[in-house]
């Protein structure tokens, strides 16, 4: 006598970037993995940048996707404890552009209040308090959106701790870019750090995710050790595979490309150089995008023969 | 070995000095200059020092800067916050600006939401401060760094401090190290005094290079040179490549 067996499958929920990116509508909430110019899911910051989507709310650990999405025009406001692109010329210019010219509004905040703010999303929390944020301009830049709670419990000395209560922070869609997954959403990072992709869509009602590599589950467990499956398939909603997508940041199985992240920030220089750049790269869907990039590598080393 | 010490190797000894005493904790400096010290603090009088990588992993030995090491543990971002929180780190940080109280900005110059330069954000500032010990290292001292005020509080000064409550208690703004010598702020009010000039550098130079007062200017000691042995860990072993001198402008001491 044979078991009964079962002939459902879990749901595939393998997607493309368009698909992803149709889901999103102007005055959404985003946010975005990785950390700084890191493992940042850039195939679909490229797709949201090429969307007719505006006045997004964009949540990040910030580096080159605000800085894209600053370029597109599509950020009315940002939430960050910084943007960098951790290598020089370290700042990015077009979050420059738009903070200089007054074009975004932020609530710029201590970096440990993105994980709590995102921790307090996660657990269906209104707050989470911490003592980041007292007495600098963190304050002045929420104004009233940040408050602050008296702890109902008093120190020993009977003294009163006044903290920040830093409020959840709601993504409608968080994107994030890992190196292996299965097409269920369960999902693993190769590289050193595991950053707070886990926390992003565990604050978001709707989760993305790029990667680089899709596989059978059996090949996905045996590939990694258990440990950095960082997000199971119950907090994911589609997966796209796109090869290379965190480009020009670095994943786990390739280095964040220095030589591209310069010509990204030089061409940002001159409306000119920008419009060439923007044409070639920007204008195009992904797989014309990493076939021009490996065509300006090969350019680039042409050059230098 | 030479008998010249240039500036750059006096402001290693400064910033390993912020170290002294600092135990099994965790060192980031976010700087090469304090970074050299840090390693030079660990390889003589803190042997109990956990540095790292810059990214996740934490050094077993003390590697020279840029080369790698056998590995110890492994340090995340998401764990540098719990340890920010426990209070178990040391930081060194840079400043685009530092006021008489500490204030540090590292933000962006001019109003909050239109400035007139963006730099990084607050970062860390605003929690490092509130946690554990901070340091600020600057590599050139000027009255554009240290001026009245700063635009965008990122690190909190003293005079941020709200008495009655005892969430300000860990602030603790140990060191400022630059190019000219060593700080701490324990004027009056907690403002800024000087407890060490460099060797060469007169009063005159900080006060004609500092936009505010700083207390006992006139009385602060030099800065000590370092033995033999701390110059060969420094040129040998930690820095041989010499990095140190292209962050601090060269001025020659002799020994």
């Amino acid at each position: 006598m044979t078991a009964p067996t079962t002939t459902r499958t879990q749901t595939d929920k393998s997607s493309t970037l368009d698909e992803a990116i149709a889901e999103i509508s102007s005055g959404m909430t985003i946010g975005i993995g990785g950390w700084g110019s890191r493992r940042k899911p850039m195939a679909l910051v490229r797709a949201l940048a090429r969307s007719e989507v505006t006045d997004l709310t964009v949540v990040t650990y910030g580096g080159p996707d605000l800085g894209l999405l600053c370029a597109a025009g599509k950020v009315a406001k940002a939430y960050y404890g910084f943007v960098s692109l951790d290598s020089p010329p370290f700042y990015d210019p077009w979050f420059a552009h738009a903070r200089t010219t007054g074009a975004i509004e932020v609530r710029e905040m201590d970096e440990g209040m993105v994980k709590c703010g995102l921790e307090a999303a996660a657990s269906r929390l209104p707050f989470l308090p911490i003592r980041a944020g007292l007495g600098s301009a963190v304050q002045d830049f929420w104004g009233s959106e940040l408050k602050t709670v008296d702890s109902p419990y008093p120190d020993a000395d009977g003294r009163t701790q006044t903290l920040i209560a830093m409020p959840a922070l709601e993504l409608d869609v968080a994107l994030v870019h890992l190196d292996i997954a299965d097409v269920h959403g369960n999902a693993a990072y190769t590289g050193v750090d595991p950053y707070f992709d886990d926390l992003y869509c565990g604050a978001a009602r709707r989760r993305f995710l790029e990667v680089d590599s899709v596989v059978s589950t059996a090949e996905l467990v045996e590939t990694v050790p258990l440990q950095r499956m960082l997000l199971n398939r119950m907090n994911v909603d589609r997966v796209i595979h796109a090869p290379n997508g965190a480009h020009f940041t670095f994943a786990g199985d390739y280095g964040r490309d220095e030589a591209f992240q310069r010509f990204y920030a030089t061409s940002a220089a001159d409306p000119d150089t920008w419009r060439a750049f923007s044409e070639r790269f920007l204008a195009v869907d992904e797989e014309t995008y990493q076939v021009r990039v490996r065509e300006w590598a090969s350019e680039q080393e042409a050059q230098k023969a | 070995m030479s008998d010249n010490v240039t500036r750059a190797e006096i402001c290693v000894i400064a910033c390993a000095e912020i170290f002294d005493g600092a135990g099994e904790i965790m060192a980031s400096p976010m700087a090469t200059t304090p970074l050299i010290g840090a390693r030079l603090a660990r390889l003589t009088t803190e042997p109990d020092l956990l540095i790292t990588d810059g990214e996740a992993l934490i050094f077993a030995d003390t590697p020279a800067v840029g080369g790698s090491a056998p590995i110890e543990g492994w340090m995340p971002f998401r764990k540098v916050f719990d340890v920010v929180a426990s209070g178990r780190r040391h930081v060194v940080m840079g400043a685009n600006q530092i006021d008489r109280h500490g204030n540090q900005n590292l933000s962006a110059f001019g109003s909050l939401q239109h400035p007139t330069r963006q730099m990084f954000g607050v970062r860390g500032a605003p929690g490092n401060t509130l946690n554990h010990p901070t340091s600020y290292w600057v590599a050139k001292h000027n009255s554009r760094v240290f001026g009245e005020q700063v635009d965008i509080v990122s690190g909190v000064g003293y005079d941020q401090v709200n008495p009655d409550n005892p969430a300000y208690g860990y602030l603790d703004i140990h060191r400022v190290v630059t190019n000219l010598g060593v700080f701490d702020f324990g004027g009056p009010d907690h403002t800024m005094r000087a407890r060490s000039l460099h060797p060469g550098v007169t009063a005159e130079e900080v006060a004609d290079n500092t936009g505010f007062e700083v207390a006992e200017l006139d009385s602060a000691g030099v800065t000590r040179l370092p033995s033999d042995e701390e110059l060969r860990l420094i040129r040998e072993v930690i820095d041989p490549k010499g990095l140190r001198e292209r962050e601090v402008k060269p001025v020659e001491t002799s020994r």
